[in-house]
């Protein structure tokens, strides 16, 4: 009893933070735990970026020059998993942890404590993911898509280590999605009532119900892998009266959902972002609400347009062709109404917009050439070519790590009291904005004419693209280090002090508290009108 | 949102618990990781120990968060705000379980209306039949694989009946046990819960018993293509969340007799509940698409 009376006594010091290594251990707070996963998922970045670097040196040229293709197989397989579950995904929960207590006036996550365990696990995880490339035999060298019977009969030992790797951080990211979705429908203050909701939050109460949803099944699709390879079951296996593609449908019915996952919290970031310097409220809230909806729910019945060439009825490629092109509705509602919302404004062009709008723009390309995929007649081309790596690093890279770049640029200023360093930040947005470009734009032609992806060779006429694309993938890769030094020196306190609204045209809770944020915020819920 | 006073929202101190959770998590992973290819290739090595060594520090961690957390309840430190997070956080975790068992029962959904039939030369894949499995017949149960491998059909009637009506009484008694806190007539708790516990007991002896029995006299197995495969895998999670449901009730049963529990604190005794309720509907499901049909 005393023990916790004096806990509680201990909480009411209102910008006590517990020093050296044990705060960020064992700290139950959600800034602490948002600054943890934005410098993990950096970190992870940088892993991830250090891999496609070795991608892009052996693609320089044609012809086997650098790594072994085993080796380069583990680096397009590692690269995937870390980008997408080391990344993007820590990165946007970060963002959540940070910002959606502050934006909804909350004291800090619902569930404070298994908001450290499941930041906690990611390291750990990812620790074991790394390590397994020092094996004997090497790491996973299936895709990050492990499709059968890569991951079962022709995988080596190391994929018991993957699959239980890529276990636990599914359970993180489970307990992570019920934090944040305990935390909206919960701990909003009086007054804030769901149609007043800042856009970040409704995009990340979607996506956590999506990783509720599907993390779960892309558990049972590893324990399967893991059971097919190691203890004799044949769920992807024909002679046992399985088969493969049933591996395909349960890994896509994650994996879309999944894809979703890491754009959704993007919507809302650019939401939050092209008012903000437009000067003006949000074109379409509603709208926005309900396209955010459709496209989460939508999600669930296109998984199959990843498998066209894998011979399904042709019934169920019309359908899933069709299903498919139905998400360019929503989406389009969106695009139409940040443009709408900037249509008039005062637009002034800082980094966060800067980011903002060529998100908007890049992305919108990467929306563009998944309609082509969509088409399953021509996908029959298309399919495992340089097209698709184009069409989802321009949805991934200039749509979802641009938008965290935005994000970052934007909240930063709240969260260190200082005004980011401006010419380091406009020269890496110039560099990566221009180094991107070079880097995937040209990976559309020599898709459409051909050229396989995952293969760490290729026909002689590639080549010339491939040394710019490669020459834009160092530029780019270069670049990240100019945000790393911005990272640093912000970190340090450098830089103006930045006032307590930040943005001239900023609009809402997080604005009114003081920058930066003190340790405890709306420890009384602040009245929303 | 509409109350007018505000308890404070109770934000708990640093615990070192979440940590050491994690750490139980990357020891159960690399020892398991590592286990699995000892013991299926007859390697040697250290798996077992690391997967034995994570599973007590998780042990260590759940009893030291749950103390805290009894601890911090009992002295009226819980809102009801909080009371409410809890619930819908266990709500949304019982949400993941039922995709984790939907992954299972998609598979098995798939290997019968599509696979089995398609090997069997269904809809345009005759030439799959003539060329590749010669002779093989689309049946289900499938008692003889395209491979070649043959095994016996588990019925549905004897122990798998005798289990439903086993589980379906539980979940009865689970509710009076509710009702009997509820209306605070802590006899009837104590003696519905017990009664729940040595059902879900019995269940679990009962389902051993069914394993041996497919084992040793059906050469129904793990490896028997894919109606053993989904059997297996489908009734055994159900088993280890029935063994995790058990054990979380016998953990509300000690609490009931410390008299932790009354009509307005009782979020354990519920969440252990309707995990309880959630299994039972599990295996309504597996009875259904396992056994009869």
């Amino acid at each position: 009893m005393s023990n916790a009376a004096e806990h509680l006594h201990h909480d009411e010091h209102h910008d006590h933070k517990p020093a050296g290594i044990m705060r960020w251990l064992n700290t139950t707070n959600h800034k602490d735990i948002g600054t943890l996963y934005l410098w993990f998922a950096f970190i992870m970045f940088l892993i991830g970026g250090a891999m496609a670097m070795v991608i892009r040196a052996e693609l320089f040229q044609p012809g086997l020059q650098l790594v072994d293709p085993n080796f380069f197989n583990q680096m397009t397989t590692v690269h995937g998993l870390i980008m997408v579950f080391g990344a993007v995904m820590p990165a946007f929960t970060g963002l959540a942890n940070w910002m959606v207590p502050l934006m909804i006036g909350a004291p800090d996550m619902a569930l404070p404590r298994m908001n450290n365990w499941s930041f906690w696990i990611l390291p750990f995880a990812f620790l074991i993911l790394l390590s397994s490339l020092f094996l004997e035999g090497g790491g996973p060298n299936f895709g990050w898509t492990f499709y059968a019977p890569l991951s079962t009969t022709y995988s080596n030992d190391s994929t018991a280590l993957f699959v239980f790797s890529v276990h636990i951080m599914g359970a993180s990211s489970i307990m992570g999605a019920i934090n944040v979705i305990v935390t909206i429908f919960n701990m909003r203050a009086p007054g804030m009532t769901w149609m007043k909701m800042p856009l970040f939050v409704w995009t990340w109460l979607i996506t956590a119900f999506l990783l509720i949803a599907v993390m779960p099944v892309l558990a049972g699709a590893v324990t399967m892998v893991l059971t097919d390879k190691f203890f004799g079951t044949s769920f992807f296996d024909a002679a046992g009266g399985g088969d493969p593609v049933l591996f395909q449908h349960i890994f896509w019915f994650f994996g879309h959902p999944e894809v979703y996952i890491m754009i959704l919290p993007a919507f809302g970031i650019i939401s939050q972002i092209v008012p903000t310097f437009s000067r003006k409220p949000l074109f379409g809230y509603a709208s926005m609400v309900y396209a955010t909806a459709s496209i989460a729910l939508l999600s669930f019945i296109v998984w199959a347009h990843h498998m066209f060439t894998t011979g399904m009825p042709v019934a169920a490629e019309l359908f899933f062709m069709f299903a498919t092109m139905l998400i360019s509705v929503p989406t389009g509602v969106k695009v139409f109404n940040w443009v709408a919302t900037m249509w008039r404004g005062a637009i002034s062009f800082e980094i966060p917009m800067l980011f903002a709008l060529a998100f908007i723009v890049l992305f919108t390309i990467g929306g563009f050439s998944g309609l082509m995929l969509a088409i399953t007649p021509v996908d029959f081309q298309y399919h495992d070519t340089y097209f698709v790596v184009a069409h989802f690093h321009y949805v991934l890279v200039t749509g979802a790590i641009f938008s965290i770049m935005a994000a970052v640029y934007y909240w930063l200023p709240k969260w260190c009291g200082k005004m980011y360093d401006e010419t380091l930040a406009k020269w890496h947005f110039w560099c990566s904005l221009i180094s991107v470009n070079l880097l995937f734009f040209p990976m559309h032609f020599v898709g459409l004419a051909g050229m396989p992806r995952r293969i760490p060779d290729y026909a002689l006429q590639f080549a010339d693209f491939n040394k710019w694309i490669s020459i834009g993938g160092f530029a780019f890769g270069l670049s990240q280090l100019i945000f790393l030094a911005l990272l640093i020196k912000a970190s340090r306190k450098q830089g103006e002090p930045a006032t307590d609204q930040v943005w001239e045209g900023a609009q809402g809770l997080e604005w009114e508290i003081p920058s930066p944020a003190p340790y405890h915020t709306f420890e009384t819920p602040p009245m929303v009108k | 949102m509409s109350e007018q006073s505000y308890e404070k929202y109770y934000v708990p101190a640093s615990s070192p618990w979440p940590f050491v959770g994690a750490v139980a998590l990357f020891l159960i992973a690399v020892g398991a990781g590592n286990f699995v290819v000892e013991a299926t290739k007859g390697k040697d090595g250290y798996g077992g120990w690391i997967l034995l060594t994570g599973i007590l520090v998780l042990l260590i961690m759940l009893i030291g968060w749950f103390r805290d957390q009894i601890e911090e309840s009992m002295t009226g430190m819980h809102s009801a705000q909080l009371g409410r997070s809890y619930r819908q956080g266990m709500s949304w975790f019982i949400f993941s379980e039922v995709m984790f068992f939907g992954a299972f029962f998609g598979a098995l959904f798939y290997a019968r209306m599509i696979a089995v039939p398609w090997l069997g030369g269904a809809g345009n894949n005759a030439m799959t039949n003539e060329v590749l499995w010669p002779g093989f017949e689309a049946i289900w149960p499938l008692v003889q694989t395209p491979g070649g491998t043959t095994t016996e059909a588990m019925g549905w009637y004897g122990l798998p009946l005798i289990n439903t009506v086993i589980l379906m009484i539980s979940s009865v008694t689970a509710h009076f046990a509710h009702v009997g806190l509820e209306e605070g007539k802590r006899k009837q708790l104590t003696l519905m819960l017990g009664v729940t516990i040595l059902l879900g007991v019995c269940f679990l002896i009962l389902q051993v018993e069914e394993y041996v029995h497919a084992y040793r006299e059906m050469g129904l197995m793990l490896t028997s293509g894919i109606y053993g495969n989904t059997f297996f895998m489908l009734t055994g999670f159900h088993g280890l969340h029935v063994t995790l449901g058990t054990l979380l009730l016998i953990i509300m049963f000690f609490r009931v007799i410390k008299g932790h529990f009354s009509k307005d604190n009782q979020f354990a005794f519920q969440a252990a509940s309707w995990y309880w309720h959630f299994v039972d509907v599990v295996w309504v499901m597996l009875f259904i698409f396992v056994y009869i049909l």
